[in-house]
């Protein structure tokens, strides 16, 4: 048989593909149940969902640092660029060019900024390091001011543009970011979400994006699923989603019936299941 | 007051090879926030091992190389069966496991080695330096002046690999966030294997020097037990912590025992140092030089 031509290929096989997974924690915590999504490169895709939906844990299998916390992919398959990559260790995936930013940010809080982000050059060898830094400052020149400064003693917002200008310095294809909304103030949000859409664009970076802030991830996403118990109950490009009459009720507080206070969203919750 | 001086670069002098020995501890400290228990059994194996392959009949350098090459290896299989299982378990897990691994390391020296003192011979004679004697009326050994030379070249090579390499970067990255570290790629596991195999290689210098000093017997284990004081002077992060911790503690145990001494009838070395390391427990819990602990509120 001919072999088939290589545009086929790449447009067949999305760029991120995480199939029927399962996951395991302490092997009796069944937390994923068969979690199956795509990225497509240069997109920018959004994982919602409420707490302990298995947002990050999904982040977390794809990145390989569930080991370190007794957690293990038991079913399925993640393939990044055509490849399987469920079996390779941390640093072999960032070398493949997927970096996960972590919830709570996780700088190095003896370190300076600046010292932060060249760790992150680690796995990237060769002379460029310098130019790197110098475009991880363009993007966020208010860590340039901060940059001889411990990270411990940088402002929450400031934190989460280290550890996002850290994951840059490994020239990454993709990021996989986790809550970069938490625990800030909404317009440090809007403006670290403003950096994304750019980075995306600018450098071509695909993104996951584990968000519970779903109206704020819907607006920059293009696409979105949304998880609940270990699965996955919804999908959708991202304007979809956001015009959903049940994701409005669920997670925007929105309903046809104008907005609701908070004890009725949840009492009706409580009542109705979605559709899976 | 010449009496004085004496006693006081006495005690300094001393106090650089205390600090010898805590560096070792400070390195492990720094890479993985553990305190290597075994570090004292690890001076105790690098010198047994380099004086008994002299003794075979090899020269000083080959001998060296070949038991910091033991060191290395002995760091390699430290990783692999007492750190590798035990990522991301609590700290005093990880303590638990260096204390069992001082035994045992311990054990293997003597079952391959011998449990006789050997005495060890480096060709530096642990003599007072005529000039000072004649010029200041001062004594100053030989020997004391070139372990100050060595412990601070020691010390200028770990503050630079600390804190200008891309490895010493990394290693103080994983001290603060083993997760972290993990997500940006830098890899636990050689890391881990370089750090140990830089104490081991520290541990090597100190217990030739301790060797050369009081023969190379069983007892070096204990050394590690005069580098807790220091460490608390100097803080548990701090590579010249160590050492100004090292120098205070020299400093004041001599003084001590010269000046109060006497007051108490005497034999106050033993316990001077802890005294001292009390005190600044309840002034300064961190060290001179200890990372402060950063808390957001």
């Amino acid at each position: 048989m001919p072999p088939a031509p290589a545009l086929a290929v790449q447009t067949a096989a999305p760029y991120l593909n995480i199939n029927n997974i399962e996951v395991i924690y302490d092997h009796v915590i069944l937390v994923l149940k068969g979690v199956s999504l795509q990225v497509e490169q240069g997109k920018i895709v959004a994982l919602l969902g409420a707490n302990g939906a298995g947002k990050t844990t999904t982040l977390k299998a794809v990145s390989n640092l569930l080991h370190a916390e007794r957690g293990d992919v038991t079913k399925g398959s993640i393939e990044f660029a055509g490849k399987r990559v469920d079996r390779l260790t941390p640093a072999q995936l960032v070398k493949m060019g997927v970096v996960q930013v972590m919830e709570g940010r996780h700088c190095f809080q003896h370190l300076t900024v600046e010292e932060n982000l060249l760790t992150g050059a680690y796995t990237c060898r060769g002379g460029h390091t310098r130019q790197d830094l110098e475009k991880v400052y363009t993007y966020f020149p208010r860590i340039k001011q901060r940059r001889t400064s411990l990270a411990g003693y940088t402002s929450g917002g400031e934190q989460q543009m280290t550890a996002i200008g850290r994951a840059l310095m490994a020239r990454p294809k993709m990021i996989l970011l986790d809550e970069p909304s938490m625990g800030l103030a909404p317009q440090i949000v809007e403006e670290i979400f403003e950096i994304v859409r750019d980075l995306n664009q600018r450098e071509g970076v695909s993104f996951l994006l584990a968000e519970q802030n779903t109206m704020v991830a819907l607006r920059y996403a293009d696409f979105g699923y949304i998880l609940e118990t270990g699965r996955v109950v919804m999908e959708g490009a991202a304007a979809e989603l956001a015009n959903n009459e049940d994701v409005k009720e669920f997670y925007l507080g929105l309903s046809s019936a104008g907005r609701k206070n908070f004890r009725d969203v949840k009492h009706y919750r409580r009542r109705k299941r979605w559709l899976a | 007051m010449n009496f004085f001086f004496e006693v006081l670069i006495g005690g300094l002098l001393s106090g650089v090879m205390y600090a010898l020995v805590a560096l070792g501890f400070v390195l492990i400290y720094k890479a993985s926030g553990v305190f290597n228990f075994a570090q004292g059994a690890m001076v105790f194996f690098a010198a047994l091992t380099f004086v008994s392959i002299m003794e075979l009949g090899v020269p000083f350098w080959p001998a060296f190389a070949l038991a910091l090459a033991s060191m290395v290896v002995l760091a390699v299989v430290t990783e692999r069966v007492v750190l590798r299982p035990l990522v991301n378990q609590p700290q005093i897990t990880l303590f638990m496991a260096t204390i069992g691994l001082g035994f045992l390391i311990e054990g293997l020296a003597q079952g391959m080695w011998g449990a006789a003192v050997h005495g060890l011979e480096i060709g530096i004679v642990d003599e007072p330096i005529a000039w000072t004697m004649d010029n200041w009326g001062i004594g100053v050994s030989t020997f004391d002046l070139f372990a100050a030379g060595v412990s601070a070249v020691l010390v200028t090579v770990l503050a630079v690999f600390f804190n200008k390499t891309r490895v010493g970067r990394a290693l103080r990255a994983v001290a603060d966030d083993h997760q972290a570290a993990l997500a940006i790629g830098i890899p636990l596991q050689s890391i881990w294997r370089i750090v140990w195999a830089v104490a081991g290689f520290v541990a090597l210098v100190a217990g030739v020097m301790w060797g050369a000093r009081n023969g190379v017997q069983f007892a070096l284990t204990f050394v590690a037990l005069k580098a807790l004081p220091v460490l608390i002077i100097g803080g548990f992060e701090s590579v010249a912590g160590a050492i100004v911790g090292g120098l205070i503690i020299g400093a004041s145990e001599k003084i001590g025992e010269v000046y109060v001494g006497p007051l108490v009838g005497g034999g106050i070395e033993g316990w001077f140092a802890y005294m001292v390391a009390l005190l600044f427990l309840l002034v300064r819990p961190e060290g001179l030089f200890g990372e402060k602990h950063i808390d957001r509120v």
